[in-house]
């Protein structure tokens, strides 16, 4: 969207994301915005065959995430969520990744108990709905 | 002393960089390179089989054109553009790197791009996982019926495949339909408490275009445009990208 609309548009996310999670739990990383570094999901790199490079790439985005000492991080898009995922495991750091819409359904109490795939342990058992529909 | 000056290689032929100026607007700038290094210095691309953005430009512009299509380079460049916002020339590499994809015979682009264009081009859906509208309809169908029971407070969820007129045209990553179906719902959920009309298509629900990674510009056109005339002829107004 960024790269579309320019980062006057992405403020909105942003907007969403500290309703969402509450201001103060809010951490952007460094750099951010159009300074922001890709993850290397993108371009077609996930499925190009050179995995070691693709992760090789992500370094400098997995060390980005560590150093802003959040629980969680918050992927825009598909593509990003299955790089900086295996990023996470892959440099051993193990936050979460999760989609926004995990967190906005968490938030607004109507998160089941099987659309949790990428929550942490910390938030797994929380505000769970319908509880019974545990599959 | 010399008599007269010395001619350096063979006559100029048509090298690469020119075809690529002459495709893009203003040229892409490429020609305006201050050699400052501060693309290289912030892509995350940089060292990976020896190439960084300002030397893989500067080979394009000495017409090192063989030795660009033996590297492997132009496939691990996202084409972030982030070189191009640091860029004090907006010095338009990314497309440098698309077009460098191109030269390259398709087949021996890499197999996984190659495979999930192809897969794409396999029936109207447009995923990547070359799943077909009928097995998109049924898993749509299947996981919004069981939470409409399970979770009643959504009984009156909706999750339409061609809903004519609706505002919203929603595509979709694959990989949520064929291995984690129940990632759909809280999309869905939003867009129902928000109020908003929106559909899938039988066509070109597929959110990802592996054409246009491969550099496929013929079929990475004919998958928008079936997406795009999918949504059109529904009289949707707005295209939402989930990718
Ligand atoms: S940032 Fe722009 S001007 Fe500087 S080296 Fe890179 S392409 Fe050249
Ligand atoms: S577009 Fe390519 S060359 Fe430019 S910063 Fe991104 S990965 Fe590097």
């Amino acid at each position: 969207m960024r790269k579309s609309y320019g980062d006057p548009i992405a403020e909105d996310l942003r907007y969403v994301v500290k309703s969402v999670v509450g201001e103060e739990n809010f951490i952007d990383m460094i750099p951010n915005r159009s300074n922001n570094y890709c993850c290397g999901g993108g371009g077609g790199f996930l499925q190009s065959g050179y995995k070691e490079q693709r992760l090789e790439y992500g370094r400098l985005k997995d060390a980005q995430i560590k150093a802003t000492g959040a629980d969680y991080c918050i992927a825009g898009c598909h593509n990003c969520h299955a790089q900086i995922h295996e990023l996470s495991e892959h440099y051993g750091s193990n936050y979460p990744v999760v989609h926004m819409w995990t967190l906005i359904c968490l938030s607004l109490g109507i998160l089941g108990p099987n659309e949790r795939e990428y929550l942490g342990d910390d938030l797994k058992e929380v505000l769970v709905f319908h509880p019974e529909s545990a599959m | 002393m010399a008599e007269e000056a010395i001619k350096l290689g063979r006559e100029k032929k048509s090298i690469f960089i020119d075809k690529v100026k002459e495709l893009i607007p203003d040229g892409g700038n490429l020609n305006l390179c201050l050699t400052c290094g501060a693309c290289s210095s912030g892509c995350p691309a940089t060292g990976l089989e020896g190439m960084d953005p300002r030397k893989f430009l500067r080979m394009a512009a000495l017409g090192l054109d063989e030795e660009i299509v033996a590297s492997n380079w132009p496939w691990m460049c996202t084409m972030c553009q982030r070189c191009v916002y640091v860029c004090p020339m907006k010095i338009d590499i990314p497309q440098l790197v698309f077009n460098a994809r191109t030269l390259r015979p398709r087949e021996e682009r890499p197999k996984g791009i190659l495979g999930s264009c192809d897969m794409a081009l396999r029936n109207d859906s447009g995923s990547a996982m070359g799943t077909s509208p009928e097995d998109f309809d049924f898993v749509v169908g299947d996981v919004l019926e069981e939470y409409q029971e399970s979770q009643p407070e959504f009984a009156d969820m909706q999750a339409p495949i061609d809903k004519q007129g609706a505002e919203f045209f929603l595509n979709q990553n694959s990989r949520e339909p064929v291995t984690e179906p129940d990632e759909m719902v809280p999309l869905w959920k939003i867009l129902h408490l928000a109020g908003a009309d929106w559909t899938y298509g039988s066509k070109g629900w597929g959110g990802e275009n592996y054409c246009l990674f491969l550099a496929d510009n013929e079929s990475w056109e004919k998958l928008t445009r079936n997406t795009a005339g999918q949504a059109s002829a529904l009289g949707c107004t707005t295209y939402l990208n989930t990718e």
